[in-house]
Formats: structure tokens, C-alpha cells, sequence
């Protein structure tokens, strides 16, 4: 475990040494300073389209970082060849694994944790009230949905050779997931055979990460807590996909010639 | 005297991605070995196979079929890298990390205490002459300086046996020098250093044994006066082995 952490702890590292997480941070700020400070109904108790906005581009910008940070890992390694080095010490590929995957799902969680401060600050400041429970329910089901991202992405780049193609390709299945995956069935009832079944697999196969997207209701609508029971089912659902990507990650790493 | 790094009948075919052009066979049935305590200078032209045989001892590419041994445990088992160094050629460590930080990140790779790790990273930033710049990021480091910390990295866990690629490649004559002096030191020591190179002069200085290798075939091994024969210099009977004529003598 200490050859994990010690993975996990380079990974940390890098994202608050680098610059791309302070730029993502601040535009969001920016952005939804501006729109806190638009009274666009002319009613300054209206906070649910600010909270809606701002949500959405922690959501947007939590996305971008994990898909970023993730999908350049081992090419990075690959192409400086410090992967060498670090495979000729007494580490096996699936140490590896799990310790990029751990340092880039506990980058994004911290990550995750100073946009959720500032969005309830600024909501606190206008509501003048925090369900924190609220948050914490939503926040935490972001972070869990964040490991199942970071575990494709991680298997995306091992199987595509650069991290530009991978982090596109991820970017856009996660997207996909998020806007489409719950109507694809609906999709399938309309179609003829065999694309009917196809579609059907498909639906049935794709981590379904709409849950945690929609918790933001939690807190845009100020809607009642969702039971425990559901959310711990929903976490161990997200977990079941995380653990196949991180497999069939180390099941393809293991098979590769490093040189 | 023990053999603690060893090659039998290694066999590396690397299948070409084009469809219509042959395997290319990168070593053929290599036998090698490495007695504790020598320094080791394994030579030979672009291409001949020497990175190829590195990266099977280091576990980085299976051979297609023989086996190689470090302290007679099979090289596909992590446990057999345990007490070994090894130094890439032209590596860029990561840039946001210090050389102090970079060498702890290692340490703990290797499972060391704090006190030992403390103890190993002061001695080896002082061994490659590094203690003024430990806490500056590599990014801003020069080559020579890399490929001190390379070092560094490559000693942390006070290895038995040392794999160097190259070590001295694309250094200065004061960055060659230095690296030549440090691995002087650790034969001094007793370590076991085996290394690739194609700087002869300086294999003639350092090394106890050679191999020459060529087109993936061993084609000698031995005590460097006894490679060096008949010849001038080192550099004459290697060119000799590889089979190069000069223009004036064709």
C-alpha cells in the first residue's frame, strides 16, 4: 500500500504544481461572480438559476480536470521514460495502476472539495442558509462518479497512443453518458431489429452517471435528502464500474512490452 | 566467484505491425554472465541489441524464449528488481518534483524507513554533488545535472547490482568525467556495475570484462586485454569483431 500512496502522493503533487487547475478555478470564479452579481429576474431572492449555472460549470470543470489529469499519467511517464526507472524498482504494473488511479480520483477530489466551498459560499451569501447534508450527498456522489471517469480514462490511455485523442474520446463518452444514456432505451423501442437489441446492450452496459448529475437538484431546488439506502446502492454501482475499467486497465498494461 | 546476473539462450522476436515485413529477431539465444563485484561494459553498435537485453532483465519486454536471472530469481518476478539500480538513457524526471523530493518518492517505492531514507538521500545528493540544487525543481536543472540525479535514483536502495544504459551519453567531458569517477567508486565498493556504452575509451578505463554484441549475437566476451589482443585499442578490436573495414583498408 505505501508504494501506492507514494504513486498516489506524485499525482497530488503535480496538480497543485501545475497551472491548469488554478486556471479552471478562477474562470469559474469569474464566471459565476459575474453571474451572481447580474440581477436578471430583478428579484435578488431568485438564486436557483445562479446556483443552476454555477453547478454546472463545477460539474463541467471537475470533468475537464479529471479527464485531463488522468489521460496524461503514462503517456507523460512513456514519453520523459520515467516509467522505466519506476518499472525496474520492485513495483508491479498493477501497483502502477492503482497508484495513478488513486492520486488522480484524490486530485479530483480535492479539487472537487474547493468548488464546492466557494459555490457554498457564494450561495450561502445570497440564501443565507446551507443544508449541508444536501451538499455533502450531492458532493460525495460527484466525487464517487469522478473515480468511474478517471478508471476509463486510465484504461483509455493505455489503449490510445496519445492523451489528446483519449482525453477527447473520454470527454465525449462521459458527455454522451450524462445528456443521452437515460433515454437510450426509449431510443431502442423505436427501432427495428437488430439495432432494437444493440441499443438495448448498449443502455445495459454503459455506467449510468445521470444520479450524481441530477443530485444537483439536492441543492438548486433545495429538495429533501435522497434515502441512504438508495445512495449507497448508487455508490456501489459506480464503484462495480470503476474496479471492471481498473481490471480490464491493468489486464491490457500487463500485456505491453515497455520500451 | 557467484554469478548474480545471468542470460540463457535469450531469444527477442519483435512482431512488425506492417503485414508484409518479416519479425524482427533483436537477440538470438544470448548467454551472459555477470560474477559479483566486476564492472561490466556490454558493447556493441546502434541496433545490436543491448537496450533490448536490458529491458529483459529489467522485466520491461518477455523474451520469446530463454530466461534471464538477477541473483538467480527469474527476472519476470518483481522481488528479482529488489536489489538492483538501474539508469536509463535520457530520462526527464519529473519536472515539478526537487531532486530531494524525487529521491524520497523512490525511497518509499523501496519501502525504506524515514531515518534510512534520510539518511541515503543526503549521502547520494552528496555522491553526485547535488546537495546546493536538492531543493531546486529538475525543470530547472542541466543535463549533467539529470543525469547525476539519475544516478542518485538508481543507488537509493543501495543496490548489489547496477544496469546502466548509456550513462554517459550526450554528457560534457566534466559530466562524462564525473560519472566515470562515480562508478569507479562503487566498484571500490564492491558493487556489481553493468553497463552499456559506446564510449570505448572509457570502457577500456573502467570495465574488468566486456561483450561485444552484434546483430543480436554475442560475438565476444572477456577481460578487456584479452578482447583488445592483437589490436591497438579497444576501439580497433571492436571495430574488427563487428566485421567494419576502414576505406583505407579496403
Amino acid at each position: 500500500m505505501r508504494t501506492i500512496f507514494a504513486l498516489a502522493g506524485v499525482v497530488i503533487k503535480e496538480l497543485y504544481r501545475r497551472k491548469d487547475f488554478y486556471v479552471l478555478f478562477i474562470i469559474t470564479i469569474l464566471i459565476c461572480l459575474v453571474m451572481a452579481s447580474v440581477n436578471i429576474f430583478n428579484d435578488a431572492k431568485i438564486v436557483r438559476y445562479l446556483k443552476e449555472i454555477c453547478l454546472l460549470l463545477v460539474w463541467v470543470s471537475s470533468l475537464v480536470i479529471a479527464i485531463t489529469i488522468t489521460a496524461r499519467q503514462i503517456p507523460a511517464e512513456k514519453e520523459n521514460r520515467t516509467l522505466l526507472p519506476l518499472l525496474a524498482k520492485p513495483l508491479t504494473r498493477t501497483q502502477l495502476i492503482f497508484g495513478k488511479f488513486l492520486g488522480c480520483w484524490s486530485a479530483c477530489g480535492l479539487t472537487l472539495l474547493c468548488f464546492y466551498i466557494f459555490f457554498g459560499a457564494l450561495a450561502v451569501s445570497r440564501e443565507h442558509h446551507l443544508p449541508l447534508l444536501n451538499y455533502f450527498q450531492a458532493a460525495f456522489l460527484h466525487w464517487i462518479m469522478l473515480g468511474v471517469v478517471v478508471a476509463l480514462t486510465l484504461l483509455g490511455s493505455l489503449v490510445f497512443a496519445a492523451p489528446s485523442s483519449n482525453s477527447t474520446i473520454c470527454f465525449v463518452i462521459v458527455a454522451t453518458i450524462l445528456c443521452v444514456g437515460r433515454y437510450l432505451d426509449a431510443v431502442a423501442l423505436s427501432l427495428a431489429e437488430p439495432f432494437r437489441t444493440i441499443l438495448y446492450a448498449v443502455y445495459f452496459a454503459i455506467p449510468h452517471l445521470e444520479i450524481p448529475f441530477e443530485m444537483r437538484n439536492l441543492i438548486v431546488h433545495d429538495w429533501p435528502l435522497i434515502g441512504w439506502n438508495f445512495v449507497g446502492l448508487d455508490i456501489l454501482y459506480l464503484l462495480a464500474y470503476t474496479a471492471a475499467f481498473l481490471v480490464a486497465a491493468c489486464l491490457v498494461f500487463r500485456r505491453k512490452a515497455v520500451n | 566467484m557467484s554469478v548474480i546476473l545471468q542470460t540463457e539462450k535469450l531469444r527477442v522476436e519483435f512482431k512488425s505491425r506492417e503485414l508484409r515485413q518479416a519479425t524482427k529477431i533483436a537477440l538470438h539465444g544470448l548467454d551472459l554472465e555477470v560474477n559479483a563485484g566486476e564492472v561490466f561494459g556490454f558493447l556493441g553498435p546502434n541496433g545490436a541489441g543491448k537496450t533490448t537485453t536490458m529491458n529483459v532483465l529489467l522485466g520491461f519486454v518477455p523474451p520469446t524464449s530463454g530466461a534471464a536471472y538477477l541473483f538467480g530469481i527469474d527476472v519476470r518476478q518483481p522481488i528479482a528488481r529488489q536489489r538492483i539500480g538501474y539508469l536509463p538513457e535520457l530520462t526527464y524526471y519529473y519536472k515539478f518534483l526537487s531532486a530531494d523530493e524525487l529521491l524520497r518518492f523512490y525511497a518509499k517505492i523501496f519501502g525504506l524507513s524515514r531515518t534510512e531514507t534520510d539518511q541515503r538521500v543526503n549521502n547520494l545528493l552528496k555522491l553526485v554533488e547535488l546537495e546546493h540544487a536538492s531543493k531546486r525543481p529538475i525543470k530547472f536543472y542541466s543535463k549533467g545535472m539529470q543525469q547525476r540525479v539519475g544516478l542518485a535514483q538508481a543507488l537509493i536502495n543501495n543496490p548489489d547490482l547496477l544496469i546502466l544504459d548509456e550513462p554517459t551519453s550526450g554528457l560534457d567531458p566534466l559530466g562524462r568525467m564525473k560519472v566515470r569517477e562515480i562508478i569507479q567508486r562503487l566498484k571500490n565498493e564492491g558493487k556489481t556495475v553493468f553497463f552499456s556504452s559506446h564510449e570505448l575509451g572509457e570502457v577500456e578505463t573502467v570495465c574488468d570484462r566486456v561483450a561485444i554484441i552484434h546483430q543480436g549475437e554475442l560475438k565476444a566476451v572477456g577481460r578487456v586485454n584479452e578482447i583488445t589482443g592483437r589490436h591497438a585499442s579497444l576501439e580497433k578490436a571492436f571495430l574488427d569483431i563487428i566485421g567494419y573495414q576502414t576505406q583505407s583498408a579496403t
